[in-house]
């Protein structure tokens, strides 16, 4: 399939099951809430290294906050209950208990939870003070700045998907990045997802195994411009760079938007801007049940 | 659907304990079921049918019209639905309430909401001592819910409360959250002597002066909580008066350290 000059390959992108949270995180200001944010979500790219992928959903208005701040809803995914929680902890205890003038609360609802305040009212060291409105419960854990609130639990979810992708075929690594730069910018605009690498772009794509007997994952050289000549290449001559984008979503459709809003923002550059293919990352089917095929994606 | 309109008939000669008729009591049971259903006074046999005129309805929304300040017990343990008081009731309004809505348009006796669990009840009146308090025996008051009074509270608001929230728009007679183990007490005007006294945990909001606090509270400054703007939304629906009031930054006296210490007095610095 061709579209705008960009051939559009008959495969299909692999993801497997997550469990996932979500946390609003707020502040006395955007760039505090953004600052909390991005510091938790930091080397949360690939649970194969970090424990978890993580990154903001959306930026949130003061009418959509608990405490009528403004924030943000970071989502963060893992491959189990125990490990996400651990996650969790540590990273709402590091990153965002620590950031000035923040509060913490819940974002994702859910029968099944996960601890959140109830974890780190312990820092309060006996001065915590439980406080419950509404059915919802809270912790008021005394800072050196005033008070750091935190909602007690937040909602787990058993549901969701990592693991969709898009790669992105270039002339040049200024047409790929240009590309995946407006992909990750449609992907932002939809909810429930996250594009968890740096800028949510990835440029050194992995297969399984390697050479070396103590490394589970090496560089993707069927995909390494630079290596064409040398082993089995799925790129053409004039493929110069590949980048490649991961999503991760509370959802397989929320997943399957995000590929759609990708794939849409790339096309719509067209050849012309210097892509040449689309495609995606998969094992054969044989390892992940979401199957994302690109061709229904874009009918 | 229509309430359940119980309309009493004249001034009982004797207290009255109208505990029985709460929703989830009555629902399902004919008009003559519940006429039947005896009330207990003196040593008089007496049965609702005796005091009250029944117009049926659906039970899960009792209306009690003409009510008289010595029917006690109205919304004993109600676990859902709504009742509706137009008049003023007598002790024990509420107690033991752990779901649904309980309206009194009028004054309620002492012990309303006693160890309340759960639901909303609003007194557009006043209420009168040991506001969700416990009985004599018992070790905690109020363990959940919300209650909302347009008037004053007597002495002793919130005695020993364990959790859930009390607004109390006007003033509250001497030791308002005494002996509190937690939760929320906000009063908007002027208190009595020695609010908080014995509280262990739990927060107390004060709008308005006092004439005396113990001397085993201890300032901690003022401070802007978000914690209470937070509170202010929660509180905004019922009662949007104390909302506002909320949103303003508060001087924190810590308390009571005669006990555990680990409660709060916000006062207006």
């Amino acid at each position: 399939m061709i579209i705008n000059g960009v051939q559009i390959d008959d495969t299909f992108a692999e993801a497997f099951p997550m469990r996932a949270t979500g946390l609003i995180v707020t502040a006395d200001s955007p760039q505090w809430a953004n600052q909390a944010a991005v510091t938790m979500t930091g080397f949360a790219t690939s649970v194969i290294g970090c424990g978890c992928e993580a990154g903001i959903d959306c930026q949130l208005a003061p009418a959509q906050t608990p405490d009528g701040r403004t924030g943000v809803r970071v989502l963060l995914f893992s491959t189990s209950t125990g490990e996400l929680q651990k996650q969790l902890q540590g990273r709402v205890g590091q990153c965002v208990l620590t950031s000035p003038g923040s509060a913490c609360y819940a974002g994702l609802d859910g029968t099944e939870r996960l601890k959140l305040g109830d974890a780190l009212r312990y820092f309060g060291d006996g001065w915590q003070v439980s406080k419950r409105f509404g059915g919802k419960h809270y912790w008021r854990i005394p800072v050196m700045d005033g008070e750091f609130l935190c909602e007690a639990t937040t909602g787990l979810t058993k549901e969701a998907v990592g693991g969709g992708n898009l790669l992105i075929l270039g002339k040049s690594s200024r047409a790929s990045l240009v590309a995946a730069e407006a992909a990750v910018r449609a992907i932002g605009r939809v909810g429930d997802a996250i594009t968890p690498f740096p800028g949510g772009i990835a440029r050194s794509g992995s297969k399984i195994g390697s050479k070396y007997k103590s490394v589970r994952a090496s560089t993707n050289d069927a995909y390494c411009p630079t290596l064409t000549g040398a082993v089995k290449t799925a790129l053409a001559p004039d493929i110069a760079s590949v980048l490649e984008i991961v999503i991760d979503g509370l959802t397989p459709s929320a997943v399957a938007a995000a590929m759609r809003a990708g794939l849409e923002a790339i096309l719509k550059l067209g050849a012309k801007r210097g892509v040449v293919r689309i495609s995606a990352g998969n094992y054969g089917g044989k390892l992940g049940p979401h199957h994302f095929r690109l061709k229904e994606l874009v009918r | 659907m229509k309430p359940l309109v119980l309309t009493l008939l004249r001034r009982p000669e004797q207290r009255l304990d109208v505990s029985p008729l709460v929703p989830h009591r009555l629902i399902g049971k004919t008009a003559a079921e519940i006429a039947a259903i005896e009330l207990q006074t003196t040593h008089v046999p007496v049965t609702a049918g005796d005091i009250f005129r029944l117009q049926m309805g659906d039970a899960q929304k009792i209306r009690i019209e003409n009510a008289c300040d010595r029917l006690d017990g109205i919304g004993l343990a109600m676990t859902s639905g709504e009742i509706v008081v137009e008049g003023s009731v007598g002790i024990e309004a509420g107690r033991l309430m752990g779901g649904g809505r309980l309206t009194i348009i009028g004054d309620a006796g002492p012990w309303a909401a006693s160890a309340m669990k759960g639901g909303t009840i609003e007194i557009t009146g006043n209420a009168g001592d040991r506001l969700g308090g416990p009985r004599t025996g018992e070790t905690a008051g109020m363990r959940g819910g919300i209650v909302v009074v347009r008037g004053n509270a007597g002495e002793r608001a919130g005695d020993r409360m364990r959790r859930g929230m009390i607004l109390v728009e006007g003033g509250a007679s001497r030791y308002a959250g005494c002996r509190t183990i937690a939760g929320t007490l906000v009063v908007r005007r002027t208190v009595g002597p020695l609010p908080g006294y014995l509280m262990r945990r739990g927060t107390i909001v004060l709008g308005g002066a006092t004439d005396a606090f113990s001397p085993t509270f201890v300032d901690c400054g003022v401070h802007d909580l978000l914690a209470l703007q937070l509170m202010a939304r929660y509180v905004k629906p019922v009662s949007p008066r104390l909302a506002t009031l909320l949103r303003r930054p508060w001087r924190r006296l810590a308390g009571d350290m005669a006990v555990l210490g680990k409660g709060e007095i916000l006062t207006v610095p």
